[in-house]
């Protein structure tokens, strides 16, 4: 089931099906490891319209809620 | 200063202005340099290496700009440059732009690599490796990857990049010689190969595939497409890593917890308490040997700067005073005048009395609290985080997130607050933080002050004075927000994992600031004593005060002779306040006349900062929304209160 990261539910995990969003956000994006194919996992979105943060290779990133709303995510 | 947008640009903190230069549009010719990823370690390393001491931490962005240092090896000078953290060379930033020219001109690079994200790091150091420099790749924290689990084969990886591969833990030293030997040992170079373009390594998607005999099979027949690359490392990482299956150790479950959405924010709200509580009740203790509450001490102890100044420094002065004869000019000067026939070091105002006791009575005590706090969020890695959890609260009010670190910093001086502004984005966002800095955020000399003189009426004043400045910050921004829509770039950044502080790097961060302070601030203070002494003997402030009584009087409240105090704040805001001390202020007056002096024109440090890093108009617009804010704030608190 495709969804977007903002609609992951928290500690859920799914592989990353696109990133829609021009060529700067896309190697901002990927510098942080959030390319397509890549395993994630939600661990908490802040109240409110606050950032997402995900765990991806090992390591946790914070995504304003904006950009998370441009990834989709294929999970369960 | 740039007007190029930039996400984890770099700061270069007023500490090492010295060792370090602005970013000439000249080249700049390395022997070594230090390229890697944001929050690699790369100032530990160029510690380690050069022996300068720089402010590392535990948040990616520390160092923008470049940090330059020497290193001594064999009988040779060699020039070691530390490059800004970039997450890759493709020019998306400024962070980027200056490594990329740094490498031109380098004669062998050290890529810091984190040993436990080799996934995330490897792409950039196929990135250089296609620069055909003689490089060595530092995998840096190989300590933290043994506890967490994850082995390297370091001569595979080594001999499948075609580069010296050696593991290090910077913090700890380990690897460091050998390192630097290995990397010694490569042939200096610095003819750059070159792509079709004709410009060495500038073209965002290096097309070209590189065919140097240095680099071996795997980089060579690879085109530095991107999504090449990391499907490259991929292969790579699952050749050369192993990952042991480990249980959750007690930081990585404090990253989890501190990030969820209700616990989160509790933890954020019980270490903000508690950095608070810790820098008062460490300040309060270092000058007056009381441990606990204002007021109520659990435990007064013998201890602390007052008794020091008063044991010390007062029967000498005593024996000055007689000798001098109060009235004299070269009594004014030195000792000051007496309060009720008494030397008072907080009123007197002499150059031996108040001049001393001020700065390192008062304002030093409370200094040191505030930056072993400051040094300890910064270290454990906390700081991204609560940027996180305040991302929403100041998104609504027109800023980012990450605004808070710059706004942090600028709680203990605000010229490295203002400079750490670089850190954001846009250029609008720079400018609001930086003003909201200058206008708003009591520097920690100023609060030392602040606590010393109001906080003798009670916590109460206190509570207003702060509480003021915060709704003014507030306002400001909300105004500010509303008169110039722009799109708020959204926060993306790397949390780094909670690490424990060294006492080594404590210790470091901590003499560089208090050695700052001693070596800028304490001439300043000193010379502004003297200055205000003088003026006092030529029966200049009169005059002035005159000028001034409408402003004063009548919008503020207060009496006419509070313009002085006003304008020394030019200089030093602490000795300015200090000045409000033999006013007889009314409680009112003295709540007003701190907000006023906190807001009314930066410190001539500041001042400097400001200008330079907005440029000269919009540092004149920032002073118009400092003049207005403070003409209006100090008339609505005399009507309020």
């Amino acid at each position: 089931m495709e969804k977007l990261l903002t609609e992951l539910i928290l500690g859920q995990e799914g592989i990353i099906v696109s990133v829609r969003g021009g060529r700067g956000l896309q190697s901002r994006l990927r510098n942080l490891g959030l390319v397509e194919g890549q395993r994630i996992r939600k661990l908490s979105a802040l109240a409110w319209g606050g950032p997402v943060v995900v765990e991806v290779k090992r390591t946790q990133v914070a995504i304003g809620r904006g950009m998370a709303a441009r990834i989709a995510v294929r999970c369960g | 200063m740039t007007d190029t947008e930039g996400s984890g640009a770099a700061i270069q903190r007023p500490e090492i202005r010295k060792a370090a230069i602005q970013k000439p549009r000249k080249q700049l010719e390395s022997d070594i340099l230090l390229v890697g990823q944001p929050n690699v370690g790369k100032s530990v390393l160029f510690s380690r290496l050069t022996g300068v001491r720089t402010i590392a931490s535990n948040y990616p962005g520390t160092t923008v700009s470049y940090v330059l240092g020497r290193m001594r090896s064999g009988g040779h000078n060699l020039t070691v440059v530390d490059a800004p953290g970039t997450y890759s060379l493709e020019p998306l930033d400024e962070a980027a732009r200056v490594t990329v020219d740094l490498i031109d001109d380098a004669k062998r690079i050290i890529n810091v690599v984190d040993s436990t994200h080799l996934e995330r790091h490897l792409p950039m150091t196929l990135e250089l490796i296609a620069q055909e420099k003689p490089m060595v790749v530092a995998l840096n924290m190989s300590d933290e990857a043994r506890h967490k689990g994850i082995s390297i084969d370091v001569p595979r990886l080594a001999a499948d990049l075609g580069v010296p591969v050696v593991p290090i833990a910077a913090r700890s030293g380990e690897g460091v010689k050998r390192l630097t030997d290995i990397c010694l040992s490569l042939a200096p170079n610095h003819k750059l190969h070159l792509d079709e373009s004709g410009h060495p390594g500038h073209h965002p998607h290096i097309q070209h595939v590189p065919t140097g005999s240095r680099v071996n099979s795997s980089a060579r027949h690879m085109h530095l497409d991107r999504d090449r690359i990391w499907r490259r490392v991929g292969e790579l990482v699952e050749e050369v890593q192993v990952l042991e299956h480990h249980h959750h150790s007690f930081a990585e479950r404090l990253e989890e917890i501190s990030i969820h959405p209700l616990w989160g924010s509790l933890f954020a709200l019980v270490v903000i308490t508690l950095s608070f509580s810790m820098i008062r009740l460490i300040g309060e203790f270092l000058i007056t040997g009381a441990v606990g509450i204002v007021g109520q001490p659990w435990l007064q102890l013998p201890f602390g700067t007052e008794l020091l100044f008063e044991k010390l420094l007062q029967p000498p002065l005593i024996l000055l005073s007689r000798l001098l004869g109060p009235g004299s000019f070269l009594h004014r000067m030195l000792i000051g005048t007496l309060v009720e026939g008494r030397i008072d070091f907080m009123q007197s105002f002499g150059i031996l009395t108040s001049g001393i006791f001020i700065p390192l009575g008062v304002v030093l005590p409370y200094l040191l609290s505030f930056y072993f706090v400051l040094s300890l969020l910064e270290d454990s890695g906390y700081l991204p985080r609560l940027a996180v959890f305040l991302d929403n609260f100041m998104h609504g009010i027109g800023l980012h997130g990450y605004a808070i670190i710059p706004t942090l910093l600028g709680l203990g001086c605000n010229v490295p607050g203002i400079m750490a502004t670089r850190i954001l984005e846009s250029r609008r966002q720079r400018f609001v933080t930086a003003t909201l800095i200058s206008v708003a955020v009591p520097c920690a000399a100023l609060q030392a002050m602040i606590v010393g003189l109001v906080g003798s009426r009670g916590i109460g004043p206190v509570l207003i004075v702060y509480g003021s400045l915060f709704v003014v910050w507030i306002l400001i921004s909300l105004v500010l927000r509303f008169t110039a829509r722009e799109f708020q770039p959204e926060l993306l950044v790397e949390i780094p994992p909670y690490r424990l502080p060294t006492p080594r790097a404590l210790a470091t961060k901590m003499r560089l600031r208090i050695s700052g302070f001693l070596r800028e601030a304490l001439p300043i203070i000193l010379g502004a004593i003297i200055i205000v002494n003088l003026l006092y003997q030529l029966d200049l402030f009169s005059r002035v005060a005159r000028v001034a009584e409408p402003l004063i009087t009548r919008l503020w409240g207060m009496p006419p002779e509070a313009v002085v105090p006003l304008l020394v704040g030019v200089l030093r805001k602490d000795v300015a306040l200090g000045m409000f001390a033999p006013l007889d202020l009314t409680g009112k007056q003295l709540i007003i006349g701190s907000v006023v002096l906190a807001m009314f024109f930066p410190c001539i440090a500041t001042f400097v900062v400001l200008f330079r890093e907005l440029g000269l108009k919009d540092g004149l617009k920032s002073m118009g929304i400092m003049l207005l804010a403070v003409i209006l704030s100090g008339g609505a608190l005399n009507l309020i209160l």
